[in-house]
């Protein structure tokens, strides 16, 4: 067997709590070609240029991998159509659909375009969220700051937002991290176990869509609160968006309106726990939060990479060409690490100047829900930290959830001492 | 002590105990300030300003403020650091004298430097009748209380507007009345608005965009007279196609005259096209030669641009004041090797009739043009400009995410047209003409005339100009 590339060896599971060594000899190629045949874009610079040029696609249906791909190849190009057999949403779609997708989301999401203040509308209610999750951590002398922190704020909040009642979060929540578990890019995706939950995770994504299609559904024949309902009955300038594609996109949003959050301030205590001076300067100076979060975001990036993207013409970049068809890999986990970007990119600086990180991507696929993201984690983190006293790390590395792209700790033990009011 | 050495040691001694003045306290005399106190500058800083404000910030002036949804006064802009400054502010320059290095003020003070940034920019051209560019409800637009009249004049519920001009000012304004729910009549020389700076097949979209928007748009006619009733107030203009139009709002949008009069007699490359400068932000004396105590930035600097044939521009762009100004304060507290280039891709944005308008590189440098990307139609797009074979420019309507594609294609000389996208190709792909205006025959154009033999007599001398 060949040796592992270094992009393999990120992806392995045994590699998930510090894929960063990998990545440092990941960059030494900016643009890596995979035995598969997919390029691996791992310096700053260079996703950015990708990120911007209209000659990649982001739609999955346009992937057309060389001739050369290895026998791996398309077992995992299997995959990724099996677990993502949707229609193609704002993510997984090009301009001019993109484009016209994204502005009706965005109006129903943000508000109209002359009052778009939905989403910082939601403060006073993140607040209380919050607040009582960490009342209910009084008396406890040990917490898990996933399940019982990171986790129920975003999707309580996203819910809410959707229209997705929340009594039905045990059932999408199994399904989403059935789904999450079978999707694998690396060394280990052929073996017996993944193969076993690929096909466990094309039943949940199925059963998933078909509990999004019937809420949608009931909204087309009941409207109700949330912005699906209103997606439903908006016939908008440029057209009503079809009922597949609204699933699609309402199973995007659901999903990585919360799973990305939830990484994200799993990632922020965990890190602040490793980080003593980068706490205590927090807590003396709570305003570096929104910098902070800048620059939690680019130590450890919700989204390492994305995988649905192709080159649809011979694009040169960085000595290399990557060829029509080519699977494009931008890994926002490497370029947030990239020393010619970075100054010292291993080091958490809370006030890091010019902090302009791809943790949310750039360009026109550049988070959705950002602004909703960095208001739930800024005030979730910047709470933690001011209420919780003497938090300390029970196991580090904690132990990290299966999948590659949405990275996150599967639990965070802290042990405290008490919770101030 | 070797050369080096001393000149380290001069630099760290004009850091500690050096006096810098910076006359011009907007956007570009503020970011200078802020770059000097970085750079560690520690000795006495003057920032002079001829109006009686902080410096603010501008681009709102035509869009937000008109709109009133942002008092004039709140538009201050943000600062980095601690200044430590002595500002004069409401007291305009008069004067310079290189030989005693002394800033002459409006109250007649002097004021002594050791190195000097001009950062004065440019002000409103005014409607060229004093007596009726003196009516009530005749404006321009560049200033905070510009914009705080006109806002109140909008406010008031005009029965029409008439815009001079359809230059970026022009159009916005014109977009705000529609808006506001103002009617608005546009009266443009040119054949349509936007031309000077992006060109006729641009133009002509933009001009369909007023119209569509309900701005009676009139090209080609100029505006002769302004009438006003007895009470002083305008009433209605006479355009040169033998039409009246009855507006009791007038907004002179003829574009910026750059501040330099406070520079005559001061020997230095300035005149109606800005203060020449290299491109590390150093003022040409006005034989062409460098100065090294004498630095310029923002929209009164014109330097040679690698990127443009080293030809001289002058970008009257929001970046290029904010990074003109880092790299001239930068470069007055260094000696080479030290010196940083300005060497900016200029850029600048417009927001009107309801699209956000993104530009880089030099428009008006290409003389074709490509639609690379979206629908004209729908006036969603990105063009690009090209000359000789080669990416000059680009613009976008509501595309601004793909402008930095464009960017680095420009920086990068690639050529034109560019290689086509992966999707969403307009109906047509084929480079035409752009359409620029043959550059106009410059006014006032001061003569300059050589003097002297010997090298140490020979010398540039602009001709007294007749008053």
């Amino acid at each position: 067997m060949a040796e592992e590339t270094p992009w393999q060896q990120a992806l392995r599971y045994a590699n998930r709590a510090n894929p960063y060594p990998f990545y440092t000899e990941l960059r030494k190629t900016p643009v890596a070609r995979q035995p598969d045949g997919t390029y691996v874009v791992s310096t700053y610079r260079e996703i950015l240029a990708l990120l911007h040029d209209p000659r990649v696609s982001s739609d999955v249906r346009r992937i057309r991998p060389g001739g050369s791909a290895a026998a791996g190849a398309d077992q995992d190009d299997e995959a990724i159509k099996e677990v993502i057999s949707l229609e193609p949403n704002i993510i997984t779609s090009d301009p001019p659909e993109h484009d016209r997708d994204r502005r009706l989301l965005t109006r129903h999401f943000y508000g109209p375009q002359d009052s778009p203040h939905r989403i910082c509308d939601l403060e006073p209610e993140i607040r209380r969220i919050v607040a009582g999750l960490l009342d209910e951590m009084r008396g406890k002398t040990r917490i898990d700051a996933v399940d019982e922190f990171a986790y129920p704020l975003p999707v309580t909040v996203i819910s809410k937002i959707l229209g997705v009642p929340l009594e039905d979060e045990p059932h999408f929540h199994a399904w989403i991290e059935t789904a999450l578990n079978a999707l694998d890019f690396g060394p280990e995706a052929g073996s017996p176990e993944i193969q076993r939950q690929l096909e466990q995770g094309r039943r949940s994504v199925e059963d998933f869509e078909k509990f999004m299609a019937a809420l949608i559904e009931r909204y087309a024949e009941q409207p109700g609160t949330g912005m699906l309902s209103a997606v439903v009955h908006d016939d908008g300038r440029e057209g009503r968006m079809s009922e597949g594609v609204l699933v699609s996109n309402a199973l995007l949003l659901l999903f990585a309106g919360h799973e990305t959050t939830v990484n994200l301030i799993a990632h922020s205590v965990l890190t602040l726990l490793r980080h003593p001076d980068a706490l205590e300067k927090l807590r003396r100076r709570p305003e570096l939060i929104v910098p902070g979060v800048e620059e939690l975001l680019r130590f450890e990036s919700s989204v390492q990479f994305w995988h649905t993207r192709s080159a649809v013409e011979d694009i040169e970049i960085a000595g290399t060409t990557i060829p029509k068809g080519s699977p494009i890999f931008l890994v926002y986990g490497s370029g947030n690490r990239d020393p010619d970007r970075f100054d010292n990119p291993d080091e958490l600086d809370l006030e890091r100047p010019d902090n302009q990180h791809l943790g949310f991507s750039q360009g026109i696929h550049y988070c959705f829900g950002a602004p909703l993201a960095r208001l739930e984690v800024q005030i979730a983190v910047s709470e933690f930290v001011r209420r919780v006293e003497n938090p300390r790390l029970v196991a580090d590395p904690p132990p990290y959830r299966h999948n590659q792209i949405f990275r996150g700790p599967r639990h965070v033990l802290v042990d405290i001492d008490g919770v101030r009011d | 002590m070797t050369l080096s050495a001393t000149l380290a040691e001069l630099v760290r001694d004009f850091k500690a105990n050096g006096r810098i003045v910076v006359v011009g306290a907007s956007l570009a005399g503020l970011r200078a300030a802020e770059t000097l106190r970085g750079e560690g500058f520690a000795g006495s800083l003057t920032i002079i300003g001829d109006e009686p404000y902080e410096p603010y910030d501008r681009p709102p002036l035509s869009k937000q403020v008109l709109k009133g949804w942002v008092p004039a006064d709140h538009t201050q802009l943000p600062r980095f650091r601690e200044l430590d400054a002595d500002w004069r502010l409401g007291v305009a320059a008069t004067g310079l004298d290189r030989a005693t290095r002394q800033v002459r003020l409006a109250d007649g003070e002097q004021v002594p430097f050791d190195r000097l940034l001009i950062a004065t920019g440019t002000r409103a051209r005014q409607w060229p009748n004093p007596a009726e560019a003196a009516l009530d409800g005749v404006f321009s637009l560049r200033s905070r209380d510009d914009a705080a009249r006109l806002r109140q004049a909008l406010a008031d519920g005009p029965s029409r507007v008439l815009v001079i001009g359809a230059g970026f000012i022009g159009s916005e304004v014109a977009s705000i009345c529609r808006d506001l729910d103002i009617p608005v009549t546009v009266a443009e020389r040119g054949p349509a608005p936007l031309v000077g700076a992006l060109g006729g097949v641009i133009g002509e979209i933009a001009a369909q965009m007023q119209r569509d928007h309900g701005v009676d748009l009139r090209c080609g006619v100029g505006v002769l007279s302004l009438e006003g009733d007895a009470g002083g107030h305008v009433r209605r203009a006479r355009l040169s196609d033998g039409t009246t139009i009855e507006a009791d709002v007038v907004l002179a949008s003829l574009g910026s005259i750059r501040n330099v009069e406070w520079l005559e007699g001061a020997g230095l490359a300035a005149g109606f096209w800005g203060v020449g400068c290299d491109a590390g932000g150093r003022a040409f004396d006005i034989n062409g030669v460098a100065t090294d105590t004498i630095y310029v930035a923002g929209d009164v600097a014109r330097a040679p641009h690698v990127l443009y044939e080293y030809q001289f521009l002058a970008m009257e762009h929001w970046d290029n004041a904010v990074f003109g100004a880092e790299v001239a304060a930068h470069n007055m507290v260094s000696l080479e090797p030290d010196y940083y280039p300005h060497l900016l891709l200029p850029g600048f944005w417009s927001g009107q009739f309801g699209v956000n308008i993104k530009s880089v590189g030099v428009p008006p440098f290409g003389d074709e043009i490509v639609f690379m990307q979206g629908s004209v139609e729908e006036r969603r797009f990105a063009a690009a400009y090209g000359r000789n074979g080669r990416i000059v420019a680009a613009v976008t309507f509501d595309h601004g995410k793909w402008l930095e594609y464009y960017a680095r294609l420009i920086e990068q000389s690639a050529p034109f047209p560019p290689p086509p996208p992966g999707w969403d190709r307009p109906d047509v792909m084929m480079p035409i003409p752009a359409q620029f205006p043959e550059p106009g025959v410059p006014t006032a154009v001061p003569d300059v005339v050589l003097t002297g033999h010997d090298p140490n007599e020979r010398r540039a001398e602009f001709r007294p100009r007749s008053r």
